[in-house]
Order: structure tokens, then sequence, then C-alpha cells
């Protein structure tokens, strides 16, 4: 008998800030690749049990069931103010809210940009998929010109319906604002920027810098009406041109975090 | 016992200090007291008006239709409150800022050259001092020592130096009215 | 502690203070802006949170946050501020959380005035925010109630995880009277076992007001007619004047109360015999000492500044037996006692009719005096 000792050599594992639940996320959505990257920061950095959550309204409104940590349940727009709310009150733990388009960049317009003025000291993933999921594939905030949605169904005619909202531009102009940058969740190389940038989102907030938000462009290929790989290149095509990714803002006193 | 007093003027003649002040002395007697202002849009640089209801048992209305003891340190508030007055109430009017006589004779009223009696004490500001001693004359639910232990007790620290002006500003405006009265009854 | 002359509205936020108060988000609105002003040098000399936030709506929600850590947490505004709040409000209580609001009423519908009125009865008694919810309402007529309620209100929320909103207005928000604060009490964090604040040597926890599938929804829905039955059974508040003997029954809140009071006392030395029952905690509501009144009483007479919102519920309590007249007087106007005197008198003095609904009947007799 011949044993053969195979070294294991585990290399791909579930992050302990996830939990061991299926979700409920449409085949070929980006909104599961944003939590591992999360979770997998909120591990790295050794925090997970000292972090709140503030889950949106929108499809990520059960995140709160993926992630192993604390989390509580905003109301649409709301999670920047109860953010807000919790961060004051425990200054010592760790509070982020994750957010869709429609979520952060239109009912919550008002309640995102005084929290970043405010520098507020709370870390904000924002979900960018030009368009509503939730509620069946209707325009969005950062829906782009010409874009069929439910809600425009012969595309966005930006004589009526207005313009897109690029809310990293924006909220870069925020004094109180530590760090403001945008990330594509695509492609592999893509991923693993996102991921850098969503650990140092989460380090400006540790060292008291002031409030971050890491925007993600992502897909939505059932509300876009076409197949997970083809939205993987419609980002590329489409979202790109009109949200540049790069950092908007960076702190400077964020060069010298090394991680 | 209950009596209701309204004090009525521009704002910045210390309208609504007089009756804090005497709300203060009130309570510092052991009194029930109620000091509300008329608040709203006119608070903001016109009239500003104020009741004080003194009692011995919990207050109900902080507010009267007809109060027994007014205050009028300008025209308007002359105007506008003579006709309340209770019948055989009082109604203090700083003759500084009128140009008319009573026109009710049912009630007491006492003209007070308030404007000219602060400003030869040295202060123009201690008007509503002058028509709180004026008004004394007529409230035995106060002294002038109650006044003067309330300002003492309750005047920011800051303000304590004003202290021997507001005492001689009550006692000139309560001996005016004390003349005022006399030649009235007489 | 010495009794000191206290506005109402830097009353109840000092009272908050010494309550333990931890956090107080709020906006700027008129008649209500004292709190707010107060708690903001306040909270931060204390080591505390104090954040003007931008909107009711941003307030409501950041009480939110801070509630679901097991904090002592507050707001204040006024009525078109508390509209704003209505969605905050709902959420706080479907997630069955504790937390504080102040209510200082002011004339309305819409931007209305800043004038007292107590329009927003029906709003915080009977819903406002969406969806099935019940909170405490507490209506002060005094100072020294606003302060007293005030300490209540954070001990009611906790105990029984709901909101617990002090409903009162631009009168006793602005009035000064003596009163007594309470001592100072610690401020203690307690660690509830339902808390968000950080799942460390624990299970993680969510606090959230979703039930997506409608059998837990029913059965959070349940659970929350369960607390409100005891709420009912325990904390019913109210104060009796002159009742003993009583033939005719004022019966008001709030302001409208104490001007009743004045009213009341001047019938009597008439030798009327007139009592007035002053509802404290409006929701819940002592619809049975109302019950059992109405079995004495040969008629009530409710006022109040706004048009007949508590009158429908005396009118449940009474259901009919006795007549059960009206007199209010709305858009920030508050009544004269003269005014509720008059009521007294033709209540004790006329036939009734009883035929027409008290607030038509009233409607109909105040706009024919307003012409004369």
């Amino acid at each position: 008998m011949i044993s053969l000792a195979v070294p294991e050599n585990l290399v791909y594992s579930r992050p302990e800030s996830l939990t061991s639940v299926h979700n409920h996320y449409c085949p070929g959505c980006t909104h599961g690749v944003a939590h591992r990257l999360i979770a997998e920061v909120l591990d790295e950095m050794n925090v997970r049990d000292h972090t709140i959550g503030v889950a949106p309204v929108g499809c990520s409104v059960f995140a709160y069931n993926y992630f192993n940590c604390d989390f509580v349940e905003a109301a649409h727009g709301r999670a920047p103010a109860m953010a807000t709310g919790i961060k004051r009150v425990l200054p010592d733990r760790v509070v982020f809210t994750y957010q869709g388009d429609g979520d952060l960049a239109s009912i919550g317009m008002a309640e995102i940009m005084h929290a970043a003025a405010r520098g507020e000291n709370i870390t904000v993933i924002f979900i960018n998929n030009a368009i509503y999921g939730m509620t069946g594939g209707q325009m969005a905030p950062t829906s782009l010109p010409g874009q069929k949605t439910t809600s425009s169904p012969n595309g966005r005619d930006v004589e009526t319906a207005g313009y897109p909202i690029r809310m990293a531009e924006i909220l870069a102009n925020m004094d109180g604002a530590g760090y403001i940058v945008r990330r594509s969740l695509h492609d592999p190389k893509n991923i693993r920027m996102a991921k850098k940038a969503i650990r140092m989102a989460f380090e400006t907030q540790m060292h008291g810098l002031g409030f971050s938000m890491v925007e993600l462009l992502s897909t939505c290929p059932t509300n876009w009406g076409i197949t997970p790989i083809e939205s993987l290149t419609w980002l590329e095509d489409h979202m790109i041109p009109a949200y540049p990714l790069g950092d908007y803002k960076v702190s400077e006193h964020l060069a010298a975090i090394k991680f | 016992m209950q009596k209701e007093i309204l004090i009525a003027g521009f704002g910045g003649q210390g309208a609504l200090f007089a009756g804090q002040v005497m709300a203060y002395a009130a309570m510092d007697n052991g009194k029930e007291v109620t000091w509300i202002p008329s608040y709203g849009p006119e608070m903001r640089g016109g009239t500003a008006n104020c009741t004080v209801v003194i009692a011995d048992d919990e207050i109900g209305s902080p507010l009267v239709k007809n109060p027994p003891a007014v205050i009028a340190f300008n025209l308007p508030s002359f105007d506008k409150y003579e006709e309340l007055v209770q019948p055989g109430g009082v109604l203090i009017v700083n003759q500084s800022m009128v140009d008319r006589g009573a026109s009710r004779t049912d009630i007491i009223t006492i003209f007070v050259p308030g404007n000219e009696l602060a400003e030869e004490i040295g202060d123009r500001r201690l008007l509503n001092m002058v028509m709180v001693g004026a008004l004394l004359t007529r409230l035995p639910e106060l002294s002038i020592q109650d006044i003067e232990t309330a300002l003492n007790a309750h005047l920011p620290e800051r303000h304590k130096k004003l202290l021997p002006q507001n005492r001689l500003a009550l006692q000139r405006g309560y001996d005016y009215a004390q003349k005022e009265l006399e030649k009235q009854i007489i | 502690m010495a009794r000191e002359l206290l506005k109402g509205n830097v009353a109840m936020a000092e009272a908050a203070v010494r309550a333990g108060l931890e956090a107080y988000f709020g906006y700027p609105i008129t008649p209500q802006t004292e709190v707010l002003e107060h708690l903001s040098a306040r909270l931060p000399e204390l080591g505390r949170t104090f954040v003007q936030a931008e909107s009711e709506v941003a307030a409501i929600n950041m009480v939110y946050g801070a509630a679901c850590t097991g904090t002592r947490v507050m707001s204040s505004s006024s009525s078109p501020g508390v509209s704003l709040m209505m969605e905050g409000i709902s959420y706080i209580s479907g997630t069955e959380i504790p937390a504080v609001l102040v209510n200082v009423m002011r004339g309305g519908p819409g931007l209305g005035n800043i004038a007292p009125s107590q329009g927003d009865y029906n709003q915080a008694v009977h819903g406002g925010g969406h969806g099935d919810y019940n909170m405490i309402v507490l209506a002060p007529s005094t100072v020294q109630e606003s302060i007293d309620l005030m300490v209540l209100a954070f001990d009611l929320a906790e105990k029984y995880r709901m909101i617990t909103m002090l409903l009162t207005d631009g009168s006793i928000g602005q009035m000064m009277e003596p009163a007594e604060l309470p001592e100072m009490r610690p401020v203690v964090r307690k660690d509830w076992d339902w808390a968000t604040n950080g799942a460390i040597g624990r299970e993680r926890r969510i606090l959230s007001s979703i039930y997506i599938n409608p059998p837990l929804e029913e059965e959070t829905n349940l659970r929350l007619m369960k607390t409100w039955q005891k709420v009912q059974a325990n904390e019913v508040r109210y104060k009796e004047y002159y009742l003993d003997d009583a033939e005719f029954i004022v019966v008001g809140f709030g302001t409208s109360g104490r001007v009743a009071l004045s009213a009341v006392r001047a019938a009597r030395a008439q030798g009327i015999k007139v009592g007035l029952f002053r509802p404290i905690s409006l929701n819940p509501f002592p619809y049975a000492m109302i019950d059992e009144l109405a079995n004495k009483a040969s008629a009530f007479l409710v006022v109040e500044m706004n048009s007949g919102q508590m009158l429908e519920d005396i009118r449940l309590a009474v259901r009919g037996r006795v007549p059960v007249e009206f007199y209010a007087r709305l858009g920030g106007i508050v009544p004269f006692p003269d005014e509720v005197l008059s009521e007294i008198q033709r209540v004790a003095t006329t036939k009734l009719n009883t035929d027409q609904h008290p607030r038509d009947a009233w409607l109909a007799r105040f706009t024919a005096q307003s012409e004369r």
C-alpha cells in the first residue's frame, strides 16, 4: 500500500465575518463579491466583533443575514443618519453602511451629504449598478442617459429625467471626507483593487480621519436583461466611461498607513 | 389669593424681565407663580408682553382675559389693554411714551414719566424697575423689599453691580406713583 | 433640591440630562428650540452626545441608531417636525427599542403658526406613522409635571421597549414656573440583551423592523399588542379635581386642562357642582375612569385646543349614557377661563341637545357667536 502524503494547503474559505447561509442575490450579481470583500477586510483587521453594520433598503436589505457581526436595518436612505447615531455613542466601534444607488443617491441624498459634511467617522460602501433592483428594474439616479429601465422604457431622457449623479466626485468636495474612491467589480484585477480600497476606507475610520466611502460599480444582470458575462462587459463599456474609476479624495494622513 | 399682572411694551423696554423679577419675588415668598410671554412673530422686534399670575394654590390658566393689574410701557399697549383691565383694577402707564389721558373711570390709572425718571437715575434701562416700583403701590402681594431680594438672589453675577441703581429706580417709581395716587384720592 | 423658576422647555431638557440622557439629536423649530439649545451646551460639557441634524428625518434616524445600542437617547420637535419624524417613529416601534420624544405642539395644519395648539393628539395617540403600533403619550400641564414626566418617560420607554412621547405645547414650553429638578442620576449604560453594541464574546444580534414573512410579522404584531396590554394595565395616569360630588365633569389635558381648572374653580364659587378630570397619559387613555364617572355625572364638557380629537375617546368611554359637550379654541389660540366658565354655566343650566354630534353643535354655536 502506497500512501501519498499530500500537504494540505487551504487557500480559500469562508471569512469568519460572513455567515454560513446561502444568499438571495441573483446569479451574476456582484453584491456577493462586495459582501465577501468587506468580510475579508473585517477579518484581516480583526474587528468583526467590534463592528456594527447598517443595512439599507434595496436588494441588500437582507445584508444583515450575511455578515457575522451586529447589524441594524435602516429606513430607505437613512443609513448614514442611523450610523451617525451609533458611532456617536459608541466611538470605539467600527460602523459601516452598505447602500445602493437609490438608497444613497436619491432618497438618502441629504443624509449622505451631511454625514460627509460632519466628517462622521463611518465607512460607506456604495453599490452603484445604475438601476433599482429590488423593485424590479426602475430608473436609478445613476442610470445612464438612454438607459432603458422599467420606468424609462424609451431610455433615460435627460431632458425630462435629468442626468446621472456622480457621488464620489460630489462627496470628494466635502471637507469632512477623508477617503472617497470609486472602484469596479467587473474583473479580478479590479476586485483586488476594490478590496484594498475597502481596507483603506475602514483604516480611515480606525484612524479617526473622517468620512470614508468606496463606490463600487456593480452589475445587475436580472434587471439589465442580459447575461452575467454580458453584464461585466456592459459595466466596463458603459459605466466606467460615465463613472471613471479612481481616487477622488485621499486624506494625506492615509499615506503613512501601512497594512 | 390669586393676582394676575400683565406687562406690555416694545421689545427692549424690559417688560419680560420686569415680569420675571416679580415671578422670582413671588416664588421666594413661597407663592405659586406663572410667567408666560406672548411669543410669536411679534417677539422679533415688536411688542413684548408677559403675564404673571401669583397665587396661594396650584395655578390654572396662566393667562386671563381681564387682568386686575397692567403695566403699559407704550401707546400701543395702553390702547390695547386699557379696556381689558378688570373693573377696580390698576393700570400703570409710561407717560413718556403716550400722548393721551385715561378714558376709563372704573379703574385706577397712574401715569408715570418712566423714561425721564430712569434717565434721572442715570440709565434708561432702569425704566422697567421704575414701572414695577409704581405698580407696587397697588400690589399688596409684593413689596419693594421682596423685589430687591429677588434681584439680589437671581440677577446674574455680572449684573449685580447695578443693584443699587435698581433699588433706586424701584423707590423712585413707587414714590412717584404714591404721590399721584394721593392726588387722585384727594 | 430647591424650587427654581424654570421655563418649560429648559426644564424638560435639564430633567432629561439628570435622568441619564446620553445623546440628543434634533433640529431647530419654534416653539421647542430651547430644548435643543439647552442640550447643545449641557451635553458636551458632560462629555455626552449632541448633534444638530440636517432635518427631523435625519434626527429621528440618528435616535434610531443610538437607541439600538441601548443608550438613553431623545429628540424633540414641534408639530411640522414631528410629522417628518413619523417614518422613524414607525421603524423604532417596529424594532421594539426604547426612545424618548418631545412634541411641543403648535398651530396647524401645514406650516400653521408657532402658537400653542393640541392639534397633534390624533397623530400621537392614534398613530401617525404607518403600521400597527402604539407609543406611550404623556401630557404635562405644568413645568413641574414636564420634569417629572420627562424622567418617567425614559424609565417607561426602557421598561416596555417603546417610544414614550411627551405631548406638550408652546404655552407650557415657554412658560416659567417654580419647579424642582431631580438629583443628577449617574449615566448607566445597561447591557440589554437586545442591544447591537458589538458582538464581543457573544452571538451577533440584528435589530430590524422587517419581517418579510407575514406569519413572523403577525407574530410581531401580536407581541406588540400584548406589550400594549401591559402598558394599558399599569401606566394609566390622570389627575382629578373636585370630583367627589361633581354633577358635571370637565375633561381637558395639558394647557386646556389647566385653563379648565380656573374655570371649574370659578364655577364652584358660583355654586355649580363641577369637577375636572385631567388625563395625563393620553395613551394609554384613562377609559375606565371616564367610564366610571359616566355612571355618576349628568354631563361632560370636553375642552381642547383642537377640533375635538380627544372628544372621540371620551365619547367612546361614555357610550351615550350622558351628554358629552365640547368647547375648543383652534389655530394656536389658548382659551381664556371665562370662555370655559360660560360653557360650564351653559351645560349646568340648559337642557342639552344630544341629537347633534357635540363637535357639530359646538361649531354651530361658535360660528354664530363669532358672527355676532
